[in-house]
């Protein structure tokens, strides 16, 4: 047994790819360059722009919840063009594969949609939404933190620690070919002897233990943190569907920790969980994962139709309709979500009686989904309609999402599912479903909230052009393959040999290629907008005519968010308090704030959980026992540290919270209509309450 | 940090929030400390919950050809280990009951100690048990689905008793160290939470398992 | 500062040390009986597992009452109402798996 382990020369990809060359080979040692690249750039560009000290300082041991929901979405953005290259990859392969095998090798091929979708679902909208519920929902309920804010930090770095272990595959062995969901016994030890369904297995426990304290996290900030007058039916909604999701996460994150350590235990102990023989049983594990795979799916689009409902409101200037119903709505949701996860498994033989029960009750989550867009429409109706980037990629999704709804209700009849399951119809439909229904929500949420946090809006222009590459890419790569799904065509596969099928796969491979557009333009708008920071500053801090606690703060908020904590009596709060005309008036005094010190312990257990895993994944055992180690030692070394908070004095607060009032105060008023301008001053026009 | 003044009294009042009006920490930050604890046990439950219907599961139709839980199971040493557990769960709560009435180091460190070394006598026989059952048993975790099952529900509750008691040194150390300040205080609360929440998986446990077990 | 600082206090610390030893006492009874069914052998078959699966569950709920101090209080109803939506969880997550999964072994026979 080597010090290595396992890992010999010939599993770092470049060798590899020297040693047999070929254009998938080729490929796979292009993408490990560009990791390793990409590390190195990033590496090169923060000591030229000198800015190591504030990273260190500013970032990676902050235990501000807006960092640590900033450094969220920044992996998001990361990993997402990573698996969006991915996918055009795979596109580009189907419609040069039909009648031919195309360049890209079979185990290649099946490296990328598994990598695709386990970094999508776990690593891009995972990470997006945990973001932005981390920078949003406690300034919206008028609090200065999370409720545990060192375990807010080791979530975020727990789930950068898998997403490097899943950037490590790309230089170091490869991936599962196992899909994102894993089944056994392909992915058991006889039939996936290699590394990879390992690397698998302990990214996504990483991103799952780190959820499951995020749900932790956010349920007790909802529940004991609101500011002083904030029942739980004042809560604006995007903060109700954060505690619907907290409690998916709470609940439904066991049951996949379950799996993959029984996974585990077959691969390294040779335990018979899943074996084909000796009593082992693969259903159990289909099981399990659905268990947590669709309470997942309620987590990705949740916190979407919160944003959603804040963008229509906002941008509607008007008060949400139907706020009761979407609350209740929300909360159906999340319960009824525990009780149809079999609708992922309907062919797999159980009774018929079984898979009815779930059918309906699947089809049952069809009505309060459909209550919500109803809602949503009727909140726009006599609005005073600002035509922003968000609201732009929020009406699509309210289309689109339609779509992709009614097609769910026909997978949910287990006859049409015996048809099409895993199918490209069945591809199409959770693309149709997770584009829109959570991915535009992101977007949408960063149009809304970037301006909050850095004190400058998204440049207008390139927004609408990624909005405009995002939604035609849709289409054009998602809708063919509705019809492929019924004409036959199946899930994960590298060729094809029917020529008819061909005009669709262009069309969806151009399409691909829009939605690589799409986020191109996207990061453009933001390379756009920081040039032109200036002339889309909002110092005031409410560009939107915003209703909500948030906006009545600087931005970027300082870092303890609100100077005093602020009184709440109604929903709608700061809409609420411009309207009493009692906005930017200087409260009468200040006191202490009490403020988490910054610590490097979250970043070191989440890089020590990374070598663990690496250990793990490579038969590394002297690595990955220290590493384990180093990650218990941590926690109890940071238990004997007393001092872990300071005191901001309210002499200190208050000089601040003084100078900025001063400078509101004598910003010009902007008009709702002037919100996209260069006119918007950050200070919204105080006209009547709508 | 002034936060949440507003709470009302029954917000605040969480079980396992055990001290005197006056004392202790201040409610407003306890509280959410130990909601907080209780929230992860359920989560931590759930996960036992999912262990036992994998068991389940496996009792009927994973036993393959190895021994079954009628050949392997003796109720005498679960027996024995549910009384060391119940004498354990009983010194904890006297451990609580000292650290609210009586702030007297020793007794709540001797009531620790005791708590310590039962479950310490609780993981020696389990450990014993599990030797017999891979050795002269033949009964390894790899020799069937249904015996991987069992081994890993014990071994999740034996490797959560064993966390359990390094929790318990720690604390006590600090209680050494720094005497009975807060921050002690409420991780002497949470303990006691984690360890009366044991107990009742593996009651649990005892049921399904072994008493199901030879049962059927 | 030690002991109980007045009579409420003192009727306080009594009433929680009666709740630990009741609690250890029916634990123990429950614990001894469920033993004592397949022991002795009094009830068997569909009634000795109905009557093991009665005296577990009972014995949890008497541990949560005594031991966990969980009760019907209004002041508790945070951790109450997390308890029993955790227990609406686990019976739909366990009862489904059982359901699904006994169902597919009995049509693999
Ligand atoms: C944005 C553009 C996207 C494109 C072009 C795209 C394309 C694809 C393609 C080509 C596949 C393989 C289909 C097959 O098996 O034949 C796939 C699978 C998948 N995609 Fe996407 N996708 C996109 C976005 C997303 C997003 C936003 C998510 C989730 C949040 C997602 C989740 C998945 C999952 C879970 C799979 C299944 C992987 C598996 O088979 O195990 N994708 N996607
Ligand atoms: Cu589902």
């Amino acid at each position: 047994m080597s010090l290595l382990g396992i890992l010999g020369w010939s599993d770092i990809i470049f060798v590899k790819a020297w040693q047999n060359p070929s254009i998938s080979e080729a490929i796979a040692a292009g993408a490990g360059g560009a990791a390793v690249l990409g590390a190195l750039g990033a590496a090169v560009l923060v000591t030229w722009l000198g800015a190591w000290r504030t990273l260190w300082t500013g970032w990676l041991t902050s235990l501000d919840h807006k960092k640590i929901g900033i450094m969220y979405i920044v992996l998001a953005l990361v990993m997402i063009a990573r698996a969006l290259i991915e996918a055009v990859l795979m596109r580009v392969q189907q419609a040069a594969a039909v009648g031919d095998p195309g360049f890209l090798s079979a185990d290649h091929y099946n490296q990328l949609f598994t990598t695709h979708g386990t970094i999508m679902i776990f690593f891009m909208a995972m990470p997006f939404l945990t973001g932005v519920i981390n920078y949003v929902m406690p300034l919206q309920i008028g609090s200065r933190d999370m409720s545990f804010p060192m375990m807010n930090a080791v979530s975020l770095w727990l789930t950068v620690g898998g997403a490097i272990l899943m950037m490590a595959s790309l230089i170091f062995g490869s991936f599962s070919t196992g899909g994102w969901s894993a089944y056994p016994p392909y992915t058991g030890a006889s039939f996936s002897p290699g590394v990879g369904v390992d690397y698998w297995i302990w990214a996504v426990t990483l991103a799952s233990v780190g959820s499951t304290l995020t749900g932790i996290n956010i349920a007790v900030t909802i529940y004991k943190r609101r500011a002083p007058g904030m029942t739980l039916f004042h809560m604006p909604l995007f903060c109700w569907t954060a505690l619907a999701v907290s409690i998916l996460m709470i609940f439904a994150m066991s049951p996949l920790t379950v799996a993959t350590a029984m996974l585990a235990l077959d691969r390294y102990a040779e335990f018979k969980f899943f074996t084909n023989g000796d009593g082992g049983n693969m259903m159990i594990y289909a099981n399990l994962f659905w268990l947590f795979g669709h309470p997942e799916v309620y987590i990705l689009i949740l916190p979407a139709f919160g944003v959603y409902s804040e963008v229509f409101t906002t941008f509607s200037g008007k008060t949400l309709y139907g706020y009761r119903s979407l609350v209740l709505a929300t909360m159906c949701i999340a319960v009824l979500s525990f009780t149809v996860w079999l609708h992922h498994f309907f062919t797999m033989g159980q009774s018929a009686e079984i898979n009815a029960a779930f059918g309906i009750a699947t089809m049952l989550i069809g009505i309060p989904t459909g209550v919500k867009v109803y809602d949503w429409l009727l909140t726009m109706v006599r609005g005073r309609i600002v035509a922003s980037t968000a609201l732009i990629f929020s009406s699509v999704f309210l289309v689109t999402f339609v779509v992709g709804g009614v097609t769910g209700i026909i997978l949910a009849n287990p006859d049409v599912d015996y048809q099409v399951h895993n199918s490209l119809f069945l591809v199409a439909h959770f693309h149709n479903m997770l584009i829109p229904g959570l991915l535009f929500g992101m977007i949408a949420a960063v149009q809304v909230w970037f301006p909050k946090a850095f004190g400058f809006r998204l440049d207008e222009r390139w927004g609408r052009i990624s909005a405009l590459l995002w939604t035609a890419g849709f289409y054009l790569a998602f809708m063919p393959l509705y019809a492929m799904g019924l004409g036959g065509a199946m899930r994960r596969m590298r060729s094809w040999a029917d020529p008819d099928w061909w005009p669709w796969l262009l069309a969806a491979e151009i399409g691909a290629f829009l939605l690589l557009g799409g986020l191109a333009t996207l990061l453009m708008q933001f390379w756009v907008s920081v040039r032109n920071r200036r002339a889309l500053a909002v110092p005031g801090g409410d560009p939107w005519d915003g209703r909500t606690l948030e906006w009545g703060t600087s931005s970027p908020p300082p870092e303890y968010n609100f100077a005093v904590v602020p009184q709440v009596d109604s929903r709608d709060a700061f809409t609420a308090v411009k309207a009493a005309g009692r906005a930017y008036s200087a409260p009468e005094t200040y006191e202490d704030i009490e403020m988490p010190k910054a610590t490097m312990v979250p970043l070191a257990i989440g890089l020590l959980a990374a070598a663990c895993g690496f250990g793990l994944t490579w038969h590394i055992w002297w690595l990955a026992l220290l590493a384990f180690i180093g990650i218990w030692g941590a926690v109890i070394l940071r238990s004997f540290q007393r001092e872990t908070s300071r005191v901001i004095p309210a002499a200190e607060v208050a000089r601040q919270h003084e100078a900025w009032l001063e400078m509101v105060r004598g910003l010009p008023q902007t008009p709702r209509r002037a919100g996209l301008t260069p006119a918007n001053s950050g200070r919204a026009e105080q006209g009547e309450p709508a | 940090m002034t936060a949440s003044a507003h709470t009302r009294a029954d917000e605040r009042a969480h079980i396992g929030l055990t001290q005197r009006e006056g004392e202790g920490p201040d409610p407003d930050e306890a509280a959410p400390i130990i909601f907080g604890f209780w929230v992860f046990l359920m989560a931590d439950l759930v996960l036992f919950a999912v262990l036992f219907s994998v068991y389940a599961a496996m009792v009927n139709g994973g036993q393959g050809t190895a021994p079954g839980p009628a050949d392997l199971f003796d109720l005498k040493i679960p027996f024995v280990e549910t009384l060391i557990l119940l004498a354990s769960s009983l010194a904890c709560g006297k451990a609580s009951l000292a650290l609210k009435w009586r702030h007297d180091r020793g007794r709540l460190l001797a009531w620790m100690g005791l708590t310590f070394l039962l479950g310490a006598g609780f993981l020696v026989l389990e450990l014993r048990d599990f030797i017999q059952l891979a050795t002269e048993k033949n009964a390894p975790p790899q020799a069937s689905g249904w015996l991987s099952s069992y081994w890993l529900l014990l071994g999740t509750h034996g490797l959560h008793v064993a966390a359990g008691m390094i929790w318990l040194a720690v604390i006590a150390a600090q209680v050494v160290l720094w005497g009975l300040v807060h921050e002690v205080k409420l991780r002497i609360m949470r303990f006691a939470l984690f360890w009366h929440m044991l107990d009742i998986v593996w009651i649990a446990i005892i049921t399904v398992v072994y008493l199901f077990g030879v049962q059927s | 500062m030690t002991g109980p600082r007045n009579e409420e206090e003192h009727e306080e610390l009594r009433r929680e040390r009666r709740a630990l030893t009741i609690g250890a006492v029916q634990a123990l009874i429950l614990t001894c009986a469920a033993f004592a069914i397949p022991a002795t052998g009094l009830l068997t078959g569909l009634a000795a597992l109905a009557g093991i699966a009665l005296l577990g569950v009972l014995q949890i709920a008497v541990h949560f009452r005594w031991f966990l101090h969980l009760d019907l209080r209004r002041s508790h109803r945070h951790d109450l109402q997390l308890v029993l939506f955790t227990v609406l969880i686990v019976t739909l997550m366990v009862g489904g798996s059982i359901w699904i999964l006994f169902d597919l072994h009995d049509r693999m026979m």
